[in-house]
């Protein structure tokens, strides 16, 4: 007979209050597991779809004269005769070492032309990049060819374009292969063709006027991406678009927050569940604890009886709730994220750490059931009966 | 050898006006090998005397020595290795473990002390033999009688061989010929060299004793 075989001939004779306990805390784990993985999961899948919306790095030539415009609006004239960056340059940037994390390089041509009698700007773009960079584009009709090109909403407005019309820039006949719906950006304003044939028009053969970088930032800082782009492109100018990348990860924080806020409640019920029983059961056994304390049992050997109990479902809790708290996130993902792509890996770290935690909160919340047992006096539990 | 002491022991419980004393200024000593019978009516002391000598009730004043030790001068978790080394202690109830069986009751002093699992099996089986239980070592207190459950608590009172053994009223819940029975297991026990004091309102008991302190109001009132 051991203080071991005391706890466990226990924990069977009172099953159903060792499944109670043991559901607590198991509960509890498992919600602590699932919400981890989730949000793991989650932040992988959101960051993923983050960073294909658009661009978080611009690529723009260096130049002395500050750029006078704030929010869309010029508030004064903007120069396009700075030197461009060549597009042989730019072919660098797929050599840098994080040159995985690029999701898509666009780089855009920019100028102004005349239509009739109004001055607008024509875009060059390489329209499979710009496709990636711009999933938010949703044309009225398809996206241009060689002689093709694609009007903003806005420019459309102004121009009196529709899918089909012609237009002459420079004395180059195009047709207008589509029009975008309205984005809210400054693409409503512009004209887009291929970047060869804006190239041609406005006279900037191998040259570039910008170039926008979706990068995944979630294994690589973005300030690190800028640097290495910096280092490749000397006479260009590399900026993150913080408001992007900020916003991003606020948002990411916000959620994370949030669910382990709700996992902390409810493993703090959990620890209650396990307090309150172990507590009911010591009163219950007031009698077993005055026979072990007058047959010689010290305090410290009463405490290590009502630890080991603890522990032992506390054991079965992590096990358990771990593996709960696994399927319950592989239901979740199924459910809530369409991406199929969307992973959840066996975490050995996860694991222990919830292992861990059931064991530290179904010991910390036995203790004071634990001194209240160690505390009785032998005398009067016995003379209680 | 063992030596008990008691020296101007008061028990009291209460206080102000409240106060009950249960023990009041008594003073005795008891040889090794000795067997001694408390005797007295309800409520004269004797079970609080004996949970006094159990080294489970500290008295309000005075002392209680056992083999020179000053048993409430010893902190508690000595006074539980003391109680676990020199007293084998029969309860009036039984108090046995309801979950576990006959012989895990007699191995349960046995817990917490170094040994191997086979050596405390045969230290039980031993004393159950002793109290002629053997047979029943796999049953439970609820498939056993009351005078076998008597037994099984005498056998977990003397599996570590403690010099001496306190019993209190350990035949208070008995019929008369299982009474006599647990009677002559303590003489024999006590044939074997243990001290025994024996708590009992019963005189046919009281006979098997050696000697019979006599308590009343708590106070001692004879020593014969």
């Amino acid at each position: 007979m051991t203080l071991k075989q005391i706890a466990v001939r226990n924990l069977m004779r009172r099953k159903g209050k060792a499944a109670f306990v043991l559901a607590g805390l198991a509960i509890g784990i498992a919600t602590v597991v699932a919400v981890i993985s989730f949000v793991e999961a989650m932040t992988g899948d959101i960051n993923h779809k983050l960073e294909k919306y658009g661009a978080n790095i611009l690529i723009v030539p260096r130049a002395e004269s500050l750029p006078l415009t704030y929010g869309g609006l010029s508030l004064g004239g903007v120069s396009f005769e700075m030197e461009e960056i060549r597009e042989t340059d730019l072919a660098r940037v797929n050599s840098i070492k994080n040159y995985r994390n690029i999701a898509a390089l666009g780089p855009l041509v920019l100028g102004v032309v005349k239509i009739d009698t109004h001055r607008v700007l024509l875009s060059g773009v390489d329209f499979k990049t710009a496709r990636i960079l711009k999933p938010w584009w949703v044309v009225d009709g398809v996206f241009p060819e060689a002689e093709g090109v694609l009007s903003g909403s806005e420019a459309a407005r102004v121009l009196n374009l529709q899918t089909g019309s012609p237009v002459n820039i420079k004395g180059r006949q195009l047709l207008v292969s589509g029009v975008l719906r309205p984005t809210g950006s400054q693409d409503d304003q512009l004209l887009f063709t291929t970047m060869a044939t804006a190239q041609e028009i406005l006279e900037k053969s191998g040259r570039v006027s910008m170039a926008e970088v979706a990068a995944l930032c979630q294994n690589c800082p973005i300030d690190d991406m800028v640097q290495q782009i910096s280092e490749a492109l000397p006479g260009a100018k590399v900026m993150a678009i913080q408001q992007v990348v900020k916003g991003r990860m606020e948002t990411l924080a916000h959620f994370r927050k949030f669910s382990y806020g709700v996992s902390g409640v409810v493993i703090l019920i959990g620890a209650l569940v396990v307090l309150v029983t172990m507590m009911g059961s010591v009163r219950e056994r007031t009698e077993e604890i005055g026979i072990f304390r007058a047959i010689g049992f010290r305090k410290s050997h009463v405490m290590r009886i009502v630890f080991l109990e603890a522990g032992i479902v506390s054991v079965l809790a992590g096990l358990i709730g771990y593996a709960a708290g696994f399927a319950a996130t592989s239901a979740g993902l199924r459910l809530f994220i369409e991406d199929r792509m969307v992973h959840l890996n066996v975490s050995p770290g996860l694991a222990a750490f919830s292992f861990g935690l059931a064991l530290v909160i179904g010991l910390a919340s036995s203790a004071y059931p634990a001194l209240m047992a160690a505390r009785m006096d032998p005398n009067d539990a016995l003379r209680a009966l | 050898m063992s030596y008990i002491l008691a020296s101007n022991l008061v028990k009291k419980y209460g206080s102000g006006e409240a106060t009950v004393t249960a023990i009041s200024d008594m003073n005795f000593t008891i040889s090794s090998g000795e067997f001694v019978g408390i005797m007295g009516v309800s409520g004269s002391g004797k079970s609080t005397l004996l949970s006094v000598m159990g080294a489970m009730n500290a008295p309000t004043s005075g002392c209680f020595v056992v083999d020179d030790i000053d048993i409430y001068r010893l902190k508690s978790e000595k006074r539980a290795d003391f109680r676990r080394e020199f007293l084998g202690f029969v309860f009036q109830s039984f108090h046995l473990v309801p979950y576990l069986t006959v012989i895990e009751n007699v191995m349960l002093p046995l817990a917490i002390i170094k040994a191997s699992g086979k050596k405390k099996r045969q230290m039980a089986e031993s004393a159950l033999a002793a109290v002629g239980l053997q047979s029943k070592s796999h049953r439970l207190p609820n498939q056993i009688s009351g005078g076998e459950k008597e037994r099984v608590a005498i056998a977990r009172a003397i599996v570590n061989e403690p010099p001496i053994l306190l019993a209190d009223e350990p035949t208070g819940n008995l019929d008369t010929r299982t009474s006599l029975e647990i009677m002559d297991l303590l003489r024999q026990l006590n044939d074997g060299g243990m001290t025994i004091v024996m708590v009992t309102h019963s005189p046919d008991c009281a006979a098997f004793a050696g000697r019979v302190l006599q308590i009343s109001d708590g106070f001692l009132i004879s020593d014969n």
